[in-house]
């Protein structure tokens, strides 16, 4: 047993299977940022630490006549969204129910893959996190209401990048209004917005909600870096007599190692 | 020359499972080198001596790796166990029960870890190259 301490949970095997499926069905659409950077693991839940190459000087040291520096890491971050499940549904879902409310995990998963989205592309300054968006050099600009405008804006995007020396593919990160504008937008002559706009980036346009706007950023690798300890999972907190409480988690750092590597949009 | 490598009579044996046994014999030698080195270490006080058998363990160090990797590679279960643990921070114990588990079917779900990760999430991952 390890520290998800799922055994202990009052939850059948096959109330676990459908649990699990639950939640990577609800996780997979929304984990949108970490499709268009470097991820690195999952290394476990030990793993604690991302390391930076580089030192602190040390104002002292334990004897006259040495210098001293101290080694900076970069400390993963937890992120938890608890939830619970009716045990009356679990005893359904073992007589074979179709149709188990599983709605506190669905809130759940989508609250924990926004979260993540924010802390990569936006930052999270509690976890010493700077987002993609935030750390670019570039000037922000604002992309709009008008979906057609937006291959104008996005081919800008991609030109700048190129004056700036970053190579492609590039990605797009879209919020969700951004999104829906694009998917929904046909252009004269009836091609899809989506399409142009995937000609112009060369690679993935992902819905990704917790984004402010939209971010540009470059696929070619090595510039933006996930670093995964425990990859998202489902463990157990306690239970009672009306419902078992458990958690999705995981732990992560991420580092941007070129910020000009990104154009970001405000919404 | 002796052939106890063999607990079963070689002639009954294909040339495929002799290799096995030779190579798992082998395997054995280089680990039992390995710790009579640990121990002539432990003791040698001759500066000298002491760098040749640091050398010489060094290589049976490479030559127990190689004999793993060749038996690994002709027994999928072995390996796919092996996976599970070999390299795996954490309980070494625990990532036993759940490769063996993973490997053979065994896993009854009942709790235990929906991934083959060695980590107990979800199996996610980076999703790289997925387009949406």
């Amino acid at each position: 047993m390890n520290h998800l301490l799922r055994e202990l949970a009052p939850v059948t095997e096959s109330g676990w299977q459908t649990i699990d499926s639950e939640a990577q069905q609800r996780l997979t659409p929304a984990l949108a940022a970490r499709r268009l950077v470097d991820f690195a693991g999952p290394h476990g839940w030990e793993h604690s630490a991302t390391n930076l190459g580089r030192t602190t000087e040390l104002a002292t040291s334990p004897h006259e006549g040495v210098g001293a520096a101290q080694r900076r890491v970069l400390a993963l971050a937890e992120l938890r969204a608890d939830f619970s499940v009716s045990l009356k549904e679990l005893r359904d879902l073992d007589r074979g129910a179709p149709d188990v409310d599983l709605a506190a995990l669905d809130d759940a998963a989508h609250r924990i893959a926004v979260a993540e989205n924010v802390a990569v592309m936006h930052g999270w300054a509690g976890a010493a996190i700077t987002g993609v968006a935030d750390a670019s050099p570039h000037e922000s600009k604002e992309l709009g209401n008008d979906a057609e405008h937006y291959p104008r804006a996005i081919a800008g995007a991609v030109e700048l990048l190129l004056r700036t020396g970053i190579d492609g593919p590039y990605g797009l990160a879209l919020g969700r209004e951004q999104y829906r504008r694009v998917v929904e937008s046909a252009e004269h002559g009836g091609s899809l917005l989506l399409d142009h706009l995937r000609k112009i980036l060369g690679g993935p346009i992902v819905w990704a909600p917790g984004v402010q706007g939209a971010v540009v950023l470059s696929q070619r690798g090595g510039d933006f870096m996930f670093d995964c300890g425990q990859d998202l999972s489902v463990g157990y907190a306690s239970h009672d007599e009306q419902a078992v409480h458990l958690y999705i988690e995981e732990s992560f750092s991420f580092l941007v190692a070129t910020p000009e590597a990104a154009v970001a949009f405000s919404a | 020359m002796g052939f106890d490598q063999y607990h079963e009579p070689p002639e009954e044996l294909s040339p495929a499972t002799r290799t096995f046994a030779r190579m798992c014999a082998s395997l054995t030698e280089e680990a039992e080198a390995i710790g009579w080195y640990e121990q002539r270490l432990a003791v040698e006080t001759d500066s000298e001596a002491l760098a040749i058998m640091r050398d010489a363990q060094g290589e049976e160090f490479k030559h127990f790796s190689m004999d793993l990797e060749f038996l690994l590679r002709r027994t999928p279960l072995w390996r796919e166990i092996a996976k599970g643990i070999l390299f795996q921070a954490g309980d070494v114990v625990e990532h036993g029960e759940e490769s063996e588990a993973r490997a053979t079917g065994e896993d009854d779900g009942g709790g235990s870890s929906p991934s083959a990760d060695g980590t107990g999430s979800l199996g996610i991952g980076g999703q790289t190259g997925s387009m949406r």
